[in-house]
């Protein structure tokens, strides 16, 4: 199995998935079932997906091969993309009734069924990103994504909240593509190529093109598109609004797949001219700006929230900032493996909230007063996630937070950046604990017990486990990245 | 089987949690087996050690063992303060899983602790120990729980934080998380060994850092208060003496005198507050804080002479000491509690009338505390003195006393204080006329005073005969 043959079938199983939905009458959240057992299977075939990493020998036809790659750093992302969008159809379906109650005026699930077939394509879409090669194709998969999303933010069409982020999703979205093709643009006209694999090679061999204000300009303007996905400051401003008015899943889906798939193709985009002296340590100290400052903006603007999804949105601007951080100083496998515990926290983190603010319909930390008394398992695989968040050792999230510092350390980084990120991970300790305050300390608003439908519960379980064992073992994880 | 005394509390901790196997039996199993099996550890401490790769790149390992003597008495101090723990309190109904899971867990957190000898383990299990300690206080806690357990949460957040900061900048420096590459690091020690300090120290409740811990204390269950002012605290100490005194010797003699201040505060000021304390537990907590100013002070000496052979297994003789001591305090004065509903010192009066052999060990544990002779605390503190002194004399240094001897005087006089509210708080409670409060208490049964008994009898021994520790320390 040739690797972008995946892309393909992942495309194919989203368009099938809409044929069947269209032509079949059923219950709409059995679809969101069959795209993540068809995802399953596709994850599976990656497994045997050549040419394997490492492996010498060019099998990438030569239609594709200036437009595709795929190494270790592909295939990881790809896993990525396809576990994040697996477990955001299986939140969907759990989220059903939210979402037939805004989605349709007879609060039925007629008007669902796109809902469990687009994150299918956009999970296409972050594949092909995870494999882009050229600055053209990486522009097409990363718009695939975005219009995608667009449908996906704003699906609730009668809940003003989910209306309104959609439209600055929307606008703020477009406003960010406009940078991204007129920093192509410029790079194109300074290096004369898209493929990114020689533009190092180019620059190194002309070195007059280096201290010309059009590239960096280019470089600039990239940097702000890119950061706008990511969510790095000064780009952020979108993000809590558009995480918090999103149907739950959605905002998982943004909040992981998202970002990473946007840190996959932040690497790939800037890594060549990390390597080309005279740009890359202007290229750092803009990088270590926008750390600093995201770092800031998302621990400082977290300590005050008290809405819990409105938390994980600054909180996901929080992980940004030590993500960008770790790749200013040129550890790409740091900004990898965080990703990946990323990943396990956020989710199990948008699973409970899920369900919570389900039940409690509302979104806020008070929701999860008393959740240790009224469902213990629930409320201990929450403490174990916030811990994880928080950077707590013995769960994976600190080891994420481990390589940035090393990596932070060994090339010599600066006071003043080391202490933003070390008050950081102390802001973040403080606001994700508030969540256990609540659970643990605080009386029950009411007696009514929290239920945790099957799908959800088996999640949590893996997804917690998973938090532990990487937070013990994480060498398994290490060396997926490593290829 | 180093790894037994770790995962022992932990799977029981899940097992009780999660399966509902009966809580108070398999928590007092698996109490019980960790001291036997410590116990046979300590007798043969070079056999046992486990190495486990967790990752390759930077190379961290899992490594447990009794890395030397001092991590034999630390691990014996968190087994024998386990079982106590787990005879102590008064379990709300419907809490029982929760009240010995986490009892557990801290156990295991603090063992893993003391017999890791790899830096990155070391601090991770520590936190481990940490989370339940927080979440234990503000459910369960005596008082304004919340505000109590939130600032302790912040507190020692915050210290881990800066600690984490300075290990890391240490390990950078070094190129090894493995305590045995441990060595001075080239660059930046004087950094290093502020980070350290404050960060052990804020743990340890080293002044200006101390005001979460006598609140936690009076507020936490007694388990926990127990477990925590016994063995977790030590922690700090116990990675100053392991890490920071070899990784940053120069620095830590540069920030010295600032440490001699916050010791000497730690003794005298806060003794002072603990005199003017109106509630017994609050009065235990202040003078837990006041008595880490002793074990500051060893390593104070340490750090000003590194040829001072005393000073470390004073450390050590104190730490043990006062873990058990200050156990074995909370233990009965929650049973006072239990018996008489309140803590308030003005309140009670005359119980020795009622509940006699309580009196009595209360009386013995106020002792040790003072720095009765015969009991553990006397030999550490009389060793914390003579460390103090080590290597002066009237010839080599003209007659000059140096900082660590003035601050050795100075010192002495925390005896005094400790004397002054010891006692005031044991008349007040157990002399005079019985009052309201007590006069219906009924006395302690068998297993109440178990575990009290237990720990005293470990006072006894250790202050007869403190060679028993001494020996290990060599």
């Amino acid at each position: 199995m040739q690797s972008y043959h995946l892309e393909f079938i992942t495309v194919g199983l989203g368009f099938f998935l809409l044929m069947f939905e269209a032509f079949t009458n059923g219950k709409k959240s059995q679809l969101g079932l069959y795209a993540a057992a068809g995802l399953a299977v596709i994850l599976a075939l990656l497994a045997f997906a050549v040419p394997a990493p490492g492996s010498s020998g060019q099998s990438i036809p030569a239609w594709l091969e200036n437009f595709y790659q795929y190494d270790a750093q592909a295939r990881f992302y790809k896993i990525i993309a396809l576990l994040t969008t697996i477990a955001v159809l299986l939140m969907s379906v759990d989220y059903s009734k939210v979402l037939n109650r805004f989605s349709s005026e007879k609060k039925n699930d007629e008007n669902t069924g796109e809902f469990y077939c687009l994150p299918i394509i956009a999970c296409a879409g972050l594949m092909w990103m995870a494999s882009a090669k050229s600055l053209v194709s990486m522009f097409v998969a990363l718009e695939l994504v975005t219009i995608t999303f667009y449908v996906l933010v704003t699906y609730m069409r009668r809940n003003v909240g989910s209306l309104e982020a959609g439209v600055k999703y929307l606008i703020l979205g477009a406003l960010s593509t406009g940078f991204l093709v007129y920093g192509i643009a410029w790079i194109y006209g300074s290096t004369r190529t898209m493929d990114l694999s020689v533009m190092a090679e180019f620059l190194n061999s002309h070195s007059e093109l280096i201290s010309q204000p059009a590239l960096l300009f280019g470089l600039a303007l990239m940097l702000i598109a890119l950061g706008f996905k990511v969510g790095a400051a000064p780009m952020q401003l979108w993000i809590p609004d558009v995480y918090q008015g999103a149907p739950t899943p959605i905002t998982a889906f943004l909040s992981v797949a998202s970002k990473a798939a946007g840190f996959c193709v932040l690497m790939r985009v800037f890594s060549p001219f990390m390597e080309v002296a005279g740009i890359s340590d202007k290229l750092q100290i803009a990088l270590l700006i926008i750390a600093g400052a995201t770092l800031l903006y998302g621990n400082l603007a977290a300590i005050s929230q008290s809405n819990f999804k409105r938390l994980l949105a600054y909180s996901s601007i929080a992980h940004a900032g030590f993500l960008i951080l770790g790749f200013a100083y040129g550890d790409q496998n740091a900004v990898s493996f965080y990703l990946g515990t990323y990943l396990l926290m956020t989710l199990g983190a948008f699973f409970i909230l899920s369900i919570v603010g389900q039940q409690a319909e509302s979104d806020q930390l008070s929701a999860f007063d008393g959740l240790g008394k009224k469902n213990p398992v629930l409320a201990m695989s929450m403490t174990i996630i916030a811990a994880a968040l928080a950077g707590v050792p013995l769960t994976a999230g600190f080891y994420g937070k481990f390589f940035v510092f090393m990596a932070a350390l060994k090339n010599g980084a600066n006071w003043p950046i080391l202490v933003i990120a070390f008050a950081s991970v102390a802001a973040g300790f403080y606001y994700y604990f508030k969540v256990l305050r609540n659970m643990y300390w605080n009386a029950p608003a009411n007696d009514t017990a929290i239920v945790v439908p099957t799908i959800t519960k088996v999640c949590l379980i893996v997804l917690t486990l998973a938090i532990l064992i990487v937070g013990v073992y994480p060498q398994p994880l290490q060396c997926l990245i490593g290829g | 089987m180093l790894l037994a005394l770790v995962l022992i509390p932990l799977i029981a901790a899940v097992a009780i949690f999660f399966f509902g196997v009966p809580a108070r039996m398999s928590a007092i199993v698996a109490a019980a087996l960790n001291l036997a099996i410590a116990l046979f550890a300590a007798s043969s401490p070079d056999t046992v050690k486990i190495s486990l790769q967790v990752l390759a790149d930077p190379n961290i390992n899992l490594n447990l063992a009794l890395y030397d003597g001092m991590s034999t008495v630390m691990m014996m101090l968190t087994a024998i303060v386990t079982l106590a723990a787990v005879f102590s309190g008064t379990c709300p109904d419907g809490r029982e899983k929760l009240w010995f899971s986490s009892s557990l867990l801290i156990a295991a957190g603090a063992m893993g602790a003391f017999l890791s000898t790899d830096i990155f383990f070391f601090y991770a299990f520590h936190e481990l120990a940490l989370i339940p300690t927080f979440l234990m206080i503000g459910i369960l806690g005596r008082g304004d729980r919340k505000a109590t357990a939130w600032k302790i949460t912040i507190y020692l957040g915050l210290g881990s934080i800066v600690l984490l900061a300075g290990l890391l900048l240490a390990v950078n420096q070094i190129g090894s998380f493995a305590f045995e590459d441990l060595k001075a690091a080239g660059e930046h020690q004087n950094a290093i060994a502020l980070l350290l300090l404050v960060g052990f120290g804020t743990l340890v409740s080293l002044f200006p850092f101390h005001s979460w811990a006598a609140p936690a204390y009076a507020s936490a269950p007694a388990p926990i208060a127990m477990l925590h002012a016994g063995v977790l605290k030590k922690f700090g100490l116990y990675g100053l003496l392991r890490v920071a005194m070899v990784v940053c010797p120069d620095g830590l003699n540069h920030w010295l005198t600032l440490l001699v201040w916050a010791l000497l505060a730690n003794i005298i000021w806060v003794g002072l507050v603990t005199i003017s304390q109106k509630r017994l537990d609050t009065m235990l907590g202040n003078s837990s804080v006041m008595h880490m100013g002793y074990i500051f002070l060893a390593i104070a000496a340490l750090i000003a002479n590194g040829e001072n052979h005393i000073a470390l297994p004073a450390a050590v003789l104190l730490m043990f000491a006062h873990g058990i001591s200050i156990a074995m305090s909370f233990n009965l004065v929650d049973r006072i509690e239990n018996r008489t509903g309140t803590l308030e010192i003005s309140q009670l009066g005359g119980l020795a009338k009622t509940m006699p052999s309580l009196a009595f060990l209360f009386g013995l544990v106020a002792m040790a505390s003072i720095g009765l002779p015969g009991l553990a605390n006397f030999a550490g503190e009389v060793m914390v003195f003579i460390a103090g002194f080590y290597g002066w004399s009237w010839d080599c240094c003209g007659g000059q006393l140096g900082i660590i001897q003035i601050a050795t005087i100075i010192s002495l006089w925390g005896v005094v204080i400790s004397a002054v509210y010891m006692l005031r708080g044991y008349r007040n409670t157990f002399q005079g006329p019985l009052v309201k409060t007590t006069e219906n208490a009924t006395r302690l049964t068998l297993i109440e005073k178990a575990p009290a008994i237990f720990l005293a009898a470990v006072l006894l021994i250790v202050g007869l005969y403190p060679n028993i520790i001494l020996q290990l320390l060599k």
